[in-house]
């Protein structure tokens, strides 16, 4: 076997994820009334389009989430097949003429000469500043003046690959379409068709040039942004994985059971509440920091410790916010209590436990699922801000609050860079806006006062 | 009224042991004062001997929670927690890891501070009230729903995106006022100006979209109907009926922000440079100094309590329907 599979932590549980949700949707299909608000917020044509570029986002993040290790050319000294140290994911592997070809440093979009004046010796030993020429962007073009003729045929050869990708697919949305007339399929295809045809001419153009340029150290920015979508994802939905049990068991026990309970609950989130939010993120991380670097026996590769502090930010994301979920839990299962199946449930000598699982939890659910997609956006806008203040993920890894953060220092150089501040916030902002337009749908959608 | 003050403080003591205990065992428990004094001496292979020493400067050379050598009421008083944590309650902060007293730094970081985060929250409110208004008076129209379309574009970038472009527009291309820095007095005006521009449009899309929906929700009410069945004009219906009722709620729900007000804001202020007690808090968390943080951590979690309060005497006061027993 040429390669060694790599599970990661993260990796595990965001397909654990895919999963539930697949079993959560499985589930809706066979229970009309799990159904109907999913149908209600599919009806809606901006939660079609948030969907779409969502699962497009997902794609990235999840071809991103299988990792594996190379196996390096075998050696006759060496018995047993040595791995290389780096791991790679899929979407590596995919996006490989992107990762290997590095610049030595900032190149403009499609450029095909370094952005700073270098000197050069020349054949007759004198010296010479120039921009000099890229290794890979434009490597293929036999005079730079055809450049224009090259970028424009492979735009258009990306939009006839887009094209011919795009066309098959509305077949395939035929009969769903007339299984389901009330959907707009129409607004969910020509998303699709916006996203093919962007990413079909950037395919083409990436084979032979820097689409987004390169950065500091000469690393391709789109390869930078697509491989920062995973971060992003990871801590918008792991967090939900700690969030969502602590806020919902507390916050309907409290609830429900009232008296002392009720008591110690509430002084547990007033008092996690009233700690500032970043500066208790920074003590954790802080603490979690002198752990890893007090235990690095733990952590054999760079990809698992930056893997593991990724994980840990998300747990401590969840334990500083499912304080949110609870109250709003514990106030509706305060009325629901009070209700008479509730009433009657205690009657017929019905457990605690039952009752809270079979009764009440069913009736908050639509809460927890519009608290659930409405923190998505607010997670992912966080590890940004996190990742300046420097508690928030590690160095290593690829996030848009680390490209962020070093566009701060290319915005002051002159003349000024601008593409990777350009990219990370193109890329964010769609993330994050297709993210809030779903949470709205979802919220009129799953709201019971909007359709009684 | 005064019993519930007096009942509602007692509540926040509890409040207040239970986020120093939480720090007590975040800084002290899982991390042992010698990985801090590790930390902060920096390199890899420092000696036991330096270790003791900064920690018998700093004063973490007692035991943590018992002091069993000490005589007396001492064995408590001569131990870390009592030491580095209960004294928090006397408002005594103690000295930085590099040896600067906390409490005057907070004195005069204080001032920058408020002077960011006034405008800020002033100008935010009366520019949001406006926004929503201005889309609820409008609503069902292209005015309204391209106004709710900014809105969600606008809550959708980053607030570091805000201010690196901002900075890059206004200070850097067009040179309109300096890049970074802080002046006492009126001269702080000109330093001022885009870091309160910058804070109150990063805010404002989510503000005025939220204030929105109460509009609209109060204006589904009776009241709203028979003021417009007497014959009123839709601007005096919005202006002294809904703008009236609809400040009940943003205006309690605002409260218990402004305490928070006086800790300043950690993004703008390290950007901007304003020697405030945002950049203050990130300077420690950068720095790693753990004396800083605790105390910064006992102030806001305190202002949050008195925000607290604060709320609950608002809604007597504005809504004379509340009573609180």
């Amino acid at each position: 076997m040429p390669f060694t599979p790599v599970i990661l932590w993260t990796d595990s549980l965001l397909w654990l994820l895919v999963a539930a949700t697949c079993a959560y949707l499985w589930l809706c299909a066979r229970r009309p009334h799990l159904a109907a608000p999913w149908l209600r917020v599919a009806r809606s044509g901006a939660a079609m389009v948030s969907l779409t570029l969502l699962a497009g986002y997902g794609a990235i993040g999840l071809a991103d989430s299988l990792h594996f290790r190379v196996a390096l050319p075998a050696s006759a000294a060496a018995a047993a097949r040595a791995y290389s140290p780096q791991t790679l994911s899929v979407l590596d592997l995919a996006l490989s003429h992107l990762r290997r070809s590095e610049e030595t440093t900032y190149s403009a979009p499609l450029a095909t000469r370094l952005f700073t004046l270098e000197e050069t010796r020349m054949p007759d030993g004198s010296l010479m500043r120039e921009y000099p020429r890229l290794r890979h962007g434009g490597s293929g073009l036999a005079h730079e003046a055809d450049w224009g003729v090259d970028v424009a045929w492979r735009v258009l050869a990306g939009l006839a690959g887009a094209l011919l990708v795009w066309l098959p697919i509305g077949a395939l949305l035929w009969p769903l379409r007339r299984r389901a007339p009330q959907v707009p399929w129409g607004a969910a295809y020509a998303t699709l068709g916006a996203m093919l045809a962007l990413a079909g001419p950037a395919f083409a153009l990436s084979l032979a040039y820097h689409v987004l340029g390169t950065d500091k150290v000469g690393q391709d920015v789109l390869y930078l942004s697509l491989k920062s979508v995973r971060t992003s994802l990871v801590i918008g939905t792991l967090t939900t994985l700690v969030m969502l049990p602590l806020g919902a068991m507390l916050g309907v026990t409290a609830g429900y059971f009232k008296g002392w309970v009720d008591d110690l609950i509430q002084f547990l989130y007033t008092t996690l509440n009233s700690i500032p939010a970043v500066l208790l993120i920074a003590a954790f991380v802080l603490m979690m920091q002198v752990y890893i670097d007090g235990h690095p026996q733990l952590f054999p590769t760079t990809a698992q410790r930056a893997d593991v502090r990724l994980l840990l930010l998300c747990v401590i994301l969840g334990v500083t916010s499912w304080t949110s979920l609870a109250r709003l839990l514990r106030g509706e299962a305060l009325k629901l209590a009070e209700l008479e199946y509730v009433q009657a449930a205690h009657a017929l000598s019905v457990s605690h436990l039952r009752i809270l699982t079979r009764h009440l939890l069913p009736n908050v659910a639509h809460i927890i699922i519009i608290s659930l997609v409405l923190d998505f956006s607010g997670l992912v806008l966080a590890e940004v801000v996190l990742s300046y203040v420097g508690v928030g993920v590690d160095p290593s890894t690829l996030s848009f609050g680390t490209m962020i953060n070093a566009a701060r220092l290319e915005m002051a150089r002159e003349p000024v860079v601008w593409w990777s501040l350009a990219s990370a916030f193109s890329f964010l902002l769609v993330l994050v806006l297709a993210a809030n337009l779903l949470a709205d749908a979802v919220r009129d959608g799953f709201d019971p006062r909007v359709h009684v | 009224m005064l019993a519930y003050i007096l009942r509602r403080t007692l509540y926040a003591i509890p409040i207040l042991i239970g986020v120093n205990l939480i720090t007590f065992a975040l800084f002290f428990v899982v991390n042992t004062p010698d990985d801090m004094a590790r930390m902060q001496l920096g390199a890899k292979r420092v000696t036991q001997a330096e270790i003791e020493r900064w920690k018998a400067a700093h004063g973490y050379d007692k035991p943590l929670l018992w002091n069993a050598r000490a005589a007396g009421s001492e064995k408590l008083a001569q131990t870390v927690f009592f030491q580095k944590s209960v004294r928090l309650f006397a408002f005594d902060f103690g000295a930085s890891e590099d040896g600067r007293n906390i409490a005057a730094e907070i004195r005069t970081r204080m001032w920058p501070s408020l002077a960011l985060a006034i405008p800020v929250f002033l100008v935010g409110l009366a520019l949001n009230i406006s926004f929503a208004l201005a889309m609820a008076f409008f609503r069902a129209t292209y005015l309204d729903f391209w106004g709710v379309v900014l809105c969600v574009v606008m809550m959708s970038i980053s607030t570091l995106f805000y201010i690196i472009a901002g900075q890059y527009l206004v200070a850097k291309l067009w040179d309109l006022v300096p890049i970074s820095g802080y002046n006492s007095g009126l001269h702080a005006i000109k330093f001022l100006i885009l870091p309160v521009a910058i804070g109150v449009a990063s805010g404002v899309g989510a503000g005025s979209r939220w204030y929105r929906t109460l509009f609209l929700e109060e204006m589904g009410k009776d009241y709203v109907r028979t003021a417009r069945a007497k014959g009123l004009s839709e601007a005096v219906v919005m202006f002294r009926h809904v703008l009236k009722n609809a400040m009940i709620p943003i205006l309690t729900g605002v409260v218990v922000v402004i305490p928070l007000l006086f800790m300043g804001s950690l993004l703008m202020e390290s950007f901007f440079g304003i020697p405030g007690l945002g950049s203050y808090t990130i300077d420690a968390i950068q720095s790693q100094d753990f004396a800083v943080v605790r105390s910064m951590v006992f102030i806001g979690s305190l202002l949050y309590i008195l925000g607290l309060l604060l709320t609950d005497l608002s809604y007597t006061l504005v809504d004379p329907r509340v009573r609180l027993e």
